[in-house]
């Protein structure tokens, strides 16, 4: 076993264990935090495949964004030892039967498909320059009008929470 | 394959989180919670996305490009959807989606 399938199968159990706790923990504080190993366990998966600056962007965007912001929210609107009502056996049910047999099929393709296996897959990390003339460049294979577009959708983002959240004076 | 890492053991990580995100999903009556449960299903994409880019077009960013959006996308909804659960927080001072049954006030 080489040190990257050993750095794969950590992050991967790390992922799979904790991605279940999220969504069984009955403690919403704990879901949350949970939540959060999932998402740093994903960045180490971006790091293992040598995407620094995604890696980085996942740890900084998600793990320090988006957990905190649900964090606050949890705190805002419930009790911190409250526990949530578990789920009635109604709903697990069919829930486990359309997740299970989802899953089960959709490996059952990817194991069954025959991927290219000679690509040499390079090792090398990407130059943070090459992705910055990438996100501003209007040729092929270049993101300006994704890039502008998602900045528009960040504004409108921003003035929307803040409309939503706002005390009414009523 | 990736330095001894084979493309299907990403595709199927990233089948078994996204799964599961479906499944708390369905089961969860919290609203924060199901919005974790979204968090968990975008994320399973971006590993996908991320694999493939590495292992079948090492030379190429589009995977990388995708992934950066769409982790925009997340923030911008997640800011939003919070917006929202505490404005209904103070209206109904509850969060459970079986107690929400009307838009308007």
């Amino acid at each position: 076993m080489t040190t990257n399938q050993l750095m794969f199968a950590i992050f991967a159990a790390v992922i799979i264990i904790f991605s279940i706790l999220t969504v069984t923990s009955r403690r919403i504080l704990r879901a949350a935090t949970f939540l959060l190993f999932v998402l740093v366990a994903t960045g180490g998966m971006y790091f293992l495949l040598r995407f620094n600056f995604l890696a980085a962007i996942q740890l900084t965007l998600y793990a320090g964004g988006i957990v905190v912001l649900i964090i606050f929210s949890i705190l805002l609107t419930s009790h911190i030892g409250e526990k949530l009502e578990a789920p009635s056996v109604k709903k697990i049910i069919p829930a486990f039967i359309a997740a299970g047999f989802g899953a089960a099929l959709c490996i059952l393709t990817i194991v069954q498909h025959p991927f290219p296996q000679e690509v040499i897959s390079s090792s090398e990390r990407t130059d943070i320059r090459v992705i910055a003339k990438a996100l501003i460049s209007t040729e092929k294979f270049g993101y300006a009008l994704p890039f502008e577009v998602i900045s528009i959708l960040l504004l409108a983002a921003m003035v929307g929470a803040i409309i939503l959240a706002k005390k009414r004076k009523d | 394959m990736f330095e001894g890492v084979p493309l299907t053991w990403f595709l199927i990580t990233g089948t078994i989180m996204f799964f599961v995100g479906i499944y708390g999903f369905l089961v969860r009556k919290n609203l924060i919670t199901m919005l974790m449960s979204i968090e968990l299903i975008l994320n399973s994409v971006n590993i996908n996305f991320v694999a493939f880019n590495k292992i079948l077009y090492p030379g190429h960013l589009e995977g990388m490009f995708f992934t950066i959006f769409i982790i925009a996308v997340a923030a911008a909804e997640a800011s939003v959807a919070i917006a929202i659960i505490i404005n209904i927080y103070r209206r109904l001072v509850n969060i459970d989606v079986e107690k929400m049954n009307e838009m308007k006030y």
